[in-house]
């Protein structure tokens, strides 16, 4: 019962740091704040298909760019309000979540993880093909908006995102979700639609990261293919295992330190800006030898932790990744 | 289609594909012409499609910083021959430089992760990998395109009516050599011998006297070698251009031939370089909305058919999975 | 997960001695302890040296060859290869020791470029054991070689593990379940129950003693 109201006092508390922080940053840093918000949905997406059924997507770039494209051609072209392309992108992401999720159910995780890198890295060349469309390679220019109104949309959207999650993971659905990660065979036996809990893990994580490409287009007000490049689908899945995939607060974490912790490195001269990526390598192999279930671990365990990826005690040669 | 049919099935597709090439050879100079362009473009997919496989066969991870580590050679190569070393003297030292890097890779970034992780971890951790080793191109060499010189002297040799340069010809050879080499280290020696039993049963490999853990150093050090020819023969050709990224997307070609053989099988990787650099070039050249930007999504079909169609690839061996 | 728990075995060089007892008594693990395939408590000490904290290879390469449950042979590999394998250690040639082990064994030489995999159950355990001597063990540990093969099949491999024994002088510890044979070919005996040594004496003295080998060996 402590336990709690503790918290309960700790959301609060973190709500209110949110809430209050854009008053006191420069225009700058509030769209720096914001694009936390971005990562923090796009995160939350990944770790529902990665982190709680257990199908790992290193394409997340790739649903966000469909929603980064759909809001800005709709503005652009046919000049739509840019919050009302927001549903639009978290459908159609919804639908490109299901058109992958179904054929990757057939596939075990190695291969899985080949397909989406793939897709991160093909998207975007669709993109600068038809440019008819898209912009091409120059891509489109969006309506600018103040950075509190973006710092206040994202956030408005992350919490609403975060709670749906929160929801959807404490009910059936997010029970569901566990026993498929867990044990696909127990899962598949004890009649839970496995190929439909997937497919939906798979459509509801699309369409976070597809509204998350929305708003980030709107953030920076431009898009072009380089914007949802490679980069962008590893950093999302390095904030969701650094977080720790299966829990919600780490993805927290994951977020604040994939966009952060570069520009803080930089700001601080500690280090120069183009070895910052060698930095950002390095602290993801070094969390992943020392703690590999990510700051979950240092957070409490909140989410209960996958046995998938716990260590089985050998110590010889990692398992096999398992047939799926 | 009866069982007795089956395993010819491959066969004869490739066998089909041999005779396409053939004969659209024989009849045009263009079609000849692109073919072999292709197929110096499929070597160098294979060289990348085979340091892929020989990491999957020994440890079950893919490695996605395979490209990164070759991008990182290259420019060791680059160096070098900045620094007044003649192409080929640079060319053996990067091969030295790769074998240690990769190994010492290995040992850094992937060890310590293996003991205590599962295949995940170890796969992100190949990507944090990929993303150091990609920045410290930028940082130490900076952003701008660069141009390598070509093991080869501009020179096209006419067959029949035919202009094939020698820098194509030079891949295709460089290519099928190394792999060639390879195999024969793995059939012929003591060292091939000890790895390929490490990689097809570690514990009972131990029990004979191998030092499985060596063996798969070793094994990244080979296949760091194989990706440094292929970045070499890759920057050096007319479509790659010498950048920090550069070897993203022949990264991603070298998937789709490593999985038409199956992930397992480096034959079938060889064949399977070949192929899609062949039917690629062809593709682009023939029809006429595949433009340059297709070539990636047309290759990321690829992969997606056959591992919708036959998991185990053109060579591997089907595994069941019940559920 | 803790299968063994206090077993103390001694066995002198040259000697024979069967590990016996049901399955799930922990003869197995008690094997992998001494070549160092599992994590071990306790000490293992083998001439004077002690091998507590080494791992498989180096075991192995101090001349201990380990025949697992299940042969450990390469079943995608050659005959002849999987022979190179139990020498792969050592540097020079290895004619010799491939003479060795065709006199043993001289069906092998027709066989060599045949697949492991293909071959039989009594020849792959053959073939295993052939590896094993490839590696000029002074010590073989040989765990359950009858299992899954017919009565003449296990007679001529005890055969050939005494022969060992007698020509080669080959220290052997006999994992088993069929006693009835291992006591016939061995000098001494433990029977193993539930990871703890239950009995232990010279074979002879099992073999005869009705009253134990009935309660221990159930026959």
């Amino acid at each position: 019962m402590k336990r709690r109201w503790f918290e309960l006092g700790l959301i609060a508390a973190a709500a209110l740091v949110v809430a209050v922080m854009p008053f006191l940053l420069s225009n700058y840093n509030r769209s720096q704040g914001a694009t936390v918000a971005v990562y923090l949905i796009a995160i939350l997406g990944l770790n529902i298909v990665t982190g709680y059924t257990g199908q790992i997507s290193i394409g997340h770039g790739a649903f966000m760019a469909i929603g980064g494209y759909t809001t800005a051609i709709l503005t652009h072209n046919h000049g739509w309000n840019d919050v009302a392309t927001l549903p639009i992108a978290l459908a159609i992401g919804f639908g490109a979540g299901v058109i992958v999720g179904l054929p990757a159910l057939r596939f075990h995780g190695a291969y899985l993880a080949l397909l989406t890198f793939a897709l991160a890295l093909a998207v975007p060349q669709l993109a600068k093909n038809y440019s008819h469309f898209t912009g091409g390679t120059e891509g489109l220019a969006l309506p600018t908006h103040t950075g509190l109104w973006l710092y206040g949309l994202a956030w408005a959207t992350a919490t609403v995102v975060f709670v749906l999650t929160w929801v959807l993971l404490r009910g059936r659905t997010g029970r569901a979700f566990r026993a498929v990660r867990d044990s696909e065979i127990a899962a598949a036996s004890s009649g839970i639609g496995l190929a439909l809990h997937k497919t939906l893990a798979f459509g509801v994580s699309a369409a976070f990261a597809s509204v998350a490409g929305s708003i980030y287009v709107l953030i920076n007000n431009f898009v072009n293919p380089d914007v949802f490049g490679l980069t962008l689908s590893l950093y999302i899945l390095i904030g969701a295992v650094v977080g720790g995939l299966g829990s919600l607060w780490g993805v927290v974490v994951g977020a604040a330190f994939v966009q952060l912790l570069p520009i803080g490195l930089t700001s601080s001269n500690a280090v120069s800006s183009e070895a910052v990526p060698v930095v950002f390598g390095a602290i993801v192999i070094v969390v992943m030898a020392l703690l590999p279930q990510g700051s979950a671990v240092i957070l409490g365990g909140i989410a209960g932790l996958p046995n998938r990826f716990r260590r089985s005690h050998s110590s010889y040669p990692p398992p096999r990744m398992e047939a799926r | 289609m009866p069982a007795n049919l089956r395993p010819w099935i491959v066969p004869a597709l490739l066998a089909g594909l041999v005779i396409f090439l053939l004969v659209g050879s024989l009849r045009s100079a263009l079609f000849a012409q692109q073919t072999v362009s292709g197929l110096a473009n499929g070597g160098i997919y294979a060289s990348l499609g085979v340091a892929l496989v020989l990491i999957y066969r020994a440890t079950q991870v893919i490695n996605f910083a395979q490209g990164a580590i070759a991008t990182f050679t290259t420019y060791v190569a680059w160096q070098f021959m900045q620094w007044g070393l003649g192409y080929w003297g640079a060319f053996v030292i990067t091969l030295c430089v790769a074998f240690a890097g990769g190994i010492a890779i290995q040992l850094v970034a992937i060890r310590p992760v293996e003991r205590r992780g599962n295949v995940l971890t170890v796969v992100i951790a190949s990507i944090g990998v990929l993303i150091a080793v990609e920045g410290a191109v930028g940082w130490i060499w900076g952003p701008e395109i660069r141009f390598m010189p070509s093991a080869f002297p501009v020179r096209t040799y006419h067959v029949g009516g035919v202009a094939f340069s020698l820098q194509d010809l030079g891949t295709i050879g460089v290519s099928i050599a190394s792999v060639v080499v390879l195999w024969a280290l793995f059939q012929f020696t003591k060292l091939g011998l000890a790895m390929r039993a490490a990689a097809l049963r570690p514990n009972a490999a131990r029990l004979v006297g191998v030092r499985v853990s060596w063996m798969l150093s070793f094994g990244w050090g080979l296949a760091a070698v194989l990706g440094a020819i292929a970045g070499m023969m890759a920057a050096a050709s007319p479509s790659v251009l010498l950048q920090p990224n550069m070897m993203d997307g022949v990264l991603i070609y070298a998937f789709a031939a490593a999985v038409l053989g199956g992930l397992e099988s480096p034959l079938g990787a060889v064949i399977g370089g070949l192929a899609i650099g062949a039917m690629l070039n062809l593709l682009s050249s023939y029809v006429s909305w595949v433009t340059p930007q297709l070539l990636l999504p047309a290759a990321f079909v690829v992969m997606l058919t056959v591992l919708l169609v036959k998991p185990s690839g053109l060579f591997g061996r089907t595994r069941v999975h019940r559920v | 997960m803790r299968a063994l728990h206090g077993v103390t075995l001694e066995v002198d060089e040259g000697q024979i001695v069967a590990l016996l007892g049901a399955n799930g008594a922990g003869k197995t693990t008690t094997l992998r302890a001494v070549s160092g395939t599992v994590r071990r408590e306790g000490e293992v000490t083998y001439d004077g040296k002690s091998l507590t904290h080494q791992g498989p290879e180096t075991v192995a390469r101090l001349g201990i060859a380990h025949v697992p449950e299940g042969r450990g042979t390469f079943s995608e590999l050659t005959v002849w290869e999987n022979l190179r394998l139990g020498a792969i250690t050592r540097r020079g040639s290895i004619d010799e020791d491939l003479k060795r082990v065709l006199t043993f064994f001289p069906w092998l030489e027709k066989r060599k470029s045949q697949q492991a995999g293909t071959l039989s159950g009594g020849e792959q355990q053959m073939l295993a054991i052939a590896r094993a001597m490839m590696q000029r063990p002074r010590m073989l540990l040989i765990d359950e070689p009858s299992l899954g093969l017919a009565p003449l099949v296990v007679t001529e491999i005890f055969r050939i593990l005494r022969d060992l024994n007698e020509r080669e002088g080959t220290t052997v510890l006999l994992v088993e379940q069929n006693a009835r044979n291992s006591l016939a070919v061995s000098n001494h005996a433990y029977v193993l129950e539930t990871g703890r040594v239950a009995y232990s004496g010279t074979s002879d003295e099992l073999a005869q003693h009705e009253a134990i080998r009935r309660s221990y060996l159930g026959y």
